[in-house]
């Protein structure tokens, strides 16, 4: 099963990254950078994740002596706790700038700001 | 055309890599050996009974601080780039009302979604949850408030003071665990207990708490200077 | 037992990525939200579906509750240029 969610995650990081080149809205951008930030912590947790074991929560089900032979991986799961509260937060600044823009051109499509070009 | 074709032939570059990727990936038979260190020595050392929490908050307490401080520059940089300047519209247009079933709603539901949220993070060294899920949930809260009020004004010196007060606690627990016990967010200054009971895991619930409230003002003053925003 | 969550986690995924492609090729910009998510929230059953109770706990309040809002605060203030 970690083969199915880890190529399910590789198709979502693609998908994304097509819609971020391909598109010219902002906001259909910002939208194509969610999902593909979604397929990245996918990938992440099927790497820990190994068949016929269970959470890495120490209670009736796994007791404390035999917890290295019931657990998957704890350390991918913390990494992508990090990751997803970042993944947030910079969706967060990306909706703030183009609100800054809008505000500075009325337009949404990329090819308009051409103040950075030569 | 030629920006279509070349944006495919990237992408099946990067396919091919991934597909190497999945082909070549064989999942272990036994924990390696950082695993199988947290999987054991985490009853006995942290005490608590969920093993990411032990992970995310003592035995990598630096990236969860190094986390915290990315969103607090996140949430500080929204409210910088949308503050309105001097020459804002005087009176800017009033919103419409929000319906009636919305109002009623949610002085039923915001008080139960506070305390869930509350709950999570308190209970996050004993169940899966902890101060970012439990911080979502309260921002959540504050959103159906502003959703249910569109005209009531948020005082964002509340919401920052919570926000730098929960700041300033959990980097000074970190410095008390420098002088009491092995290093800097060590959880042993209080009694680790017995695993399973609410008041274990040494500070783990109360740092877990402080992250939760500074994580939930964060958002919710995303939230708030997003909805302040005036009609463009 | 485990064919059952095997079926389950197939038919997940095959709605991720038809819920993807939907998010960026999609009529409009609420509709491509939507999509997304729809992906935030399958991905959340997934992530519980491989023993993370956590991540997926993680994922389904910030993923597609925060996210979902916050862009479509951000659209409601810019509608003009939605169709660019």
């Amino acid at each position: 099963m970690a083969y199915v969610v880890m190529a399910t995650g590789f198709c979502l990081i693609l998908i994304g990254l097509y819609g971020s080149l391909s598109n010219r809205n902002l906001m259909r951008m910002i939208v194509a950078f969610t999902v593909a930030d979604t397929g990245v912590n996918l990938v992440i947790v099927a790497v820990g994740y190994m068949s016929g074991r269970t959470a890495p929560i120490l209670d009736a089900a796994v007791p404390v002596a035999e917890a290295a032979a019931r657990i998957i991986d704890p350390v991918p799961q913390a990494l992508v706790l990090t990751a997803i509260v970042i993944g947030v937060g910079v969706t967060a600044l990306m909706l703030a700038y183009v609100y800054k823009l809008y505000e500075a051109k009325r337009t949404l499509d990329i090819g308009k700001f051409t103040e950075l070009k030569w | 055309m030629i920006k279509r074709f070349a944006i495919l032939v990237m992408l099946l570059a990067v396919a091919a890599v991934f597909a190497t990727l999945t082909l070549s990936y064989q999942p272990d038979a036994e924990l390696n050996q950082t695993a199988r260190y947290y999987a054991e020595r985490t009853a006995s050392e942290v005490g608590s009974a969920n093993i990411v929490t032990a992970i995310v908050v003592t035995y990598r307490g630096l990236d969860t601080l190094g986390e915290v401080t990315v969103l607090f520059l996140a949430s500080s940089i929204v409210g910088l780039l949308l503050a309105r300047g001097r020459n804002a519209k005087l009176n800017p247009a009033k919103p419409l009302p929000a319906s009636e079933l919305l109002v009623t709603g949610s002085r039923l539901l915001t008080p139960l979604v506070m305390l869930l949220g509350v709950y999570v993070f308190v209970n996050g060294h004993l169940t899966p949850g902890g101060g970012f899920q439990g911080g979502s949930i309260l921002a959540s809260g504050v959103l159906l408030m502003l959703l249910a009020d569109p005209l009531k004004h948020f005082s964002h010196h509340l919401i920052s003071a919570l926000e730098s007060i929960a700041g300033l606690f959990y980097v000074a627990i970190g410095v008390l665990g420098i002088f009491l016990a092995g290093g800097f967010l060590d959880n042993r200054i209080l009694p680790i207990g017995e695993l399973g009971a609410l008041f274990s895991a040494g500070a783990i619930p109360l740092i877990y708490s402080l992250i939760g409230l500074k994580v939930g003002a964060e958002f919710s003053s995303i939230l708030a200077n997003l909805s302040a925003t005036e009609e463009l | 037992m485990s064919q059952l969550t095997t079926i389950v986690t197939v038919v997940l995924c095959i709605t991720m990525i038809v819920a993807a492609l939907m998010a960026i090729r999609g009529q409009s910009v609420p509709i491509a939200i939507l999509a997304a998510g729809l992906v935030s929230l399958s991905a959340s059953v997934v992530f519980l579906v491989v023993a993370s109770p956590d991540v997926a706990m993680t994922e389904a309040a910030i993923g597609s509750g925060l996210t979902t809002f916050l862009l479509f605060f951000v659209l409601a203030r810019v509608r003009g240029g939605e169709n660019d």
